[in-house]
């Protein structure tokens, strides 16, 4: 049989073969499937606070209980220093920076194995179920970011000049976090192990990184330097002191954070894109 | 080779690698090494498993291309090929245009969400945008005649609502090529019958081509004008669909097939039928047999909670989908498991090639229905002495004989 003829009204064709090693990493499909990422990512959030009393509140109420939290325990109970600004803002503005990173490598891991039957019985580019996690949290994030705003003017702080960095940080928080939840959801489909095991290993790294308390704690020299292999470190310190205008930014770990943000980034694009073709067979 | 060609199949085929047991891990340090080791490690013992052999096929724009063939035989595999979902291991694939494939009715529909959500997720899930649900919205509402209970969360919706719903919003989709597995055995008859009439609208007001799986013989018959049986993996009939048909059945007839599998229901259903098992009185399977001659239907199926008032339903059907002869069970009071029921067919029916129709009902309410399953092939002798002729259609009534008396 000969190749298809090109028709008169020329439609695209299509030829699908077998996956090759090495596929070129096209992304092109995303946007024919645009209108798809955005209603995924709206029915993410719709169902989160569908049939709960508070709904939207929970966004705000989240952080702001967590900041209160780490406000007691580490400033009141462990007597940790925040500078010159009030303990909470402090808590909260590093909560901020984690629950977005958190919340985007919870949402994007998962997302393959929680739309198991779409991934077996529809096509579309597959990269589309994280990128509607990232999507999703990010709308969260942007109204804690709000109540955040309100909390700095309340205490009467002035972000100033340095408010100009937190986009950029945010760029490489949000790289490095869907990196890894791009590879944990493709590694997911073949191991379910993963979902199980994220949850207490971000447990781990929520206490590893400088989210209640200052990278200034933790003993210089040593200890600090292997503290900030830590990508995180770097980031969070970063957007905080980006939203608070007091501290210090160490610029040899903050290029070592934005170089494994974006390392993380690509191998997860990549290592998703190559095994995606078998997760209808293997989900 | 003339232009109009939109699918071309190459020598298409499918492994798929099935571990087998593994080592199981006995004590607690060999699963965690065993848990650490697998992401790296290749699984030591796998048997490969051939879906699909070698299939070769081309289907011409506006084409209505039937595929069917026993369980398992590798249609599904195939669609899902074509539908992109999974790749094939050898061969190539052309298509033009755009490809709509409705594998499953319903899927991606959540059901805290409702009717009106549940349309714009459900259409962007299946390939279309915004702007076209948009325009397609009161169309695809008042198909699935769903209209007062559009903001409602289709948790609240009866199975038979959900999947108008479903199947509507997918008939939408304006594709240039349409992908369409057994997705009818769900819903009721009028509904079916309102699918079937969609689908050929689809095909032949709009000219797109279509591929169209099922088990119902008479959906195939009416819709299809060409098709393909499939088996064992390759593609062992293709061309007319009554050519096609008559090999399938008999396919169906040899005595392995006296045992058929019936499809799956709705996913939430209750109760399921499994088979329908086709034998002589002497009980010996077989699917062939004489004018006249009686024999037995056993039909197998599952509940899956207690039901009250359980009758089950057995029909015969012509390969047209007109009903011949429908049989009901006494009905049962019945605990969740497996059941059967014989029902035994000494009404003399006319030679030809007839299919069956399943039915399970709890308390008057369709639980199960499948039609158009399986075959059975009536002889043209007969096995007394004469008293059913051949000719003739449908029931041969015998047993009153009247007198033909002059006017």
């Amino acid at each position: 049989m000969d190749e298809l003829p090109a028709f008169a009204a020329n439609a695209p064709v299509v030829r699908i073969r077998p996956p090759r090693t090495w596929e070129a990493l096209d992304l092109s499909g995303l946007w024919r499937f645009r209108d798809l990422l955005f209603a995924l990512a709206l029915r993410d959030i719709k169902l989160r606070y569908r049939q709960t009393a508070l709904g939207v509140l929970w966004v705000v109420l989240q952080p702001l209980l967590g900041a209160g939290i780490f406000a007691f325990v580490f400033g009141r109970v462990a007597r940790l220093d925040s500078g010159d600004q009030p303990y909470v803002l402090f808590a909260y503005a590093g909560l901020l920076a984690w629950n977005l990173f958190n919340g985007v490598v919870l949402k994007a891991s998962g997302s393959l194995v929680a739309n198991a039957s779409l991934v077996a019985k529809v096509f579309f580019p597959r990269l589309l179920l994280p990128f509607s996690g990232v999507l999703s949290t990010l709308l969260d994030f942007v109204i804690a970011l709000v109540v955040g705003a309100i909390l700095l003017f309340i205490s009467g702080q002035t972000p100033g000049l340095s408010l100009l960095a937190a986009p950029f940080w945010l760029v490489f928080l949000l790289l490095l976090a869907t990196g890894l939840g791009l590879l944990c959801a493709a590694l997911a489909v073949a191991y379910r192990d993963v979902i199980h095991v994220l949850p207490v290993a971000l447990q781990f790294l929520l206490y590893g990184s400088p989210v209640g308390y200052t990278i200034a704690v933790i003993p210089p020299g040593l200890p600090r330097l292997l503290y900030k292999l830590n990508p995180l470190a770097a980031l969070i310190e970063g957007f905080r002191v980006a939203l608070l205008g007091h501290g210090e930014i160490g610029v040899r770990s903050s290029i070592y954070a934005c170089t494994v943000a974006v390392a993380l980034f690509i191998t997860g694009l990549i290592v998703f894109r190559r095994m995606e073709r078998q997760f209808a067979d293997v989900i | 080779m003339s232009s109009d060609l939109v699918i071309s199949v190459r020598h298409v085929g499918k492994t798929f690698r099935v571990a087998t047991t593994r080592h199981r891990a006995t004590t607690l340090a060999e699963l965690v090494t065993q848990t650490f080791r697998q992401p790296f490690t290749r699984r030591q013992r796998e048997t490969e498993f051939d879906a699909l052999e070698d299939v070769s096929f081309e289907v011409r724009r506006g084409e209505v291309l039937g595929i069917i063939g026993r369980n398992g035989a590798g249609k599904s595999t195939l669609l899902k090929i074509l539908s992109q979902i999974t790749p094939p291991t050898r061969g190539e694939i052309d298509l033009r245009g755009r490809v709509g494939s409705l594998l499953e009715v319903g899927t991606g529909f959540h059901p805290e969400l409702t009717g009106r959500e549940n349309i714009y997720l459900n259409g962007a899930i299946l390939g279309m945008s915004r702007r076209e649900i948009d325009r397609e919205f009161d169309s695809i509402v008042a198909f699935a005649e769903t209209e007062r209970f559009l903001d409602v969360p289709v948790k609240r919706y009866s199975s038979g609502m959900y999947v108008r719903l479903a199947f509507s919003v997918a008939a939408h989709l304006r594709p240039d090529i349409l992908i369409v597995d057994e997705v009818l055995a769900v819903g009721d008859l009028a509904f079916q019958r309102k699918c079937l009439g969609k689908m050929d609208e689809v095909a032949h007001r709009s000219g797109a081509t279509v591929l169209f799986v099922s088990h119902q013989m008479a959906a195939v018959h009416s819709l299809c004008s060409r098709a393909l049986l499939i088996e064992g993996g390759r593609v062992i009939e293709d061309g007319a669909v009554d050519g096609v048909l008559a090999r399938y059945i008999a396919l169906n007839s040899s005595a392995q097939a006296s045992t058929i599998e019936l499809p799956d229901g709705e996913g939430e259903a209750p109760a399921r039928a499994i088979a329908v098992h086709v034998s002589g009185l002497d009980g010996k399977a077989r699917s062939t047999f004489q004018l006249g001659e009686p024999w037995r239907a056993r039909v197998e199926f599952e509940l899956n909670r207690p039901l009250p008032h359980v009758i089950a339903g057995f029909g015969l059907q012509n390969l047209d989908g007109s009903p011949l002869v429908t049989w009901w069970s006494a009905p049962r009071d019945l605990s969740p498991g497996r059941y059967t029921a014989d029902f035994e067919c000494d009404v003399p029916l006319a030679a030809a090639e007839v299919t069956f129709a399943v039915g399970l009902t709890s308390d008057e309410k369709s639980i199960y229905y499948a039609e158009g399953v399986g075959a059975l092939s009536i002889g043209e002798i007969a096995t007394g002495p004469q008293p059913h002729r051949a000719s003739g259609c449908g029931v041969l009534f015998t047993i009153e004989r009247p007198e033909i008396k002059a006017a």
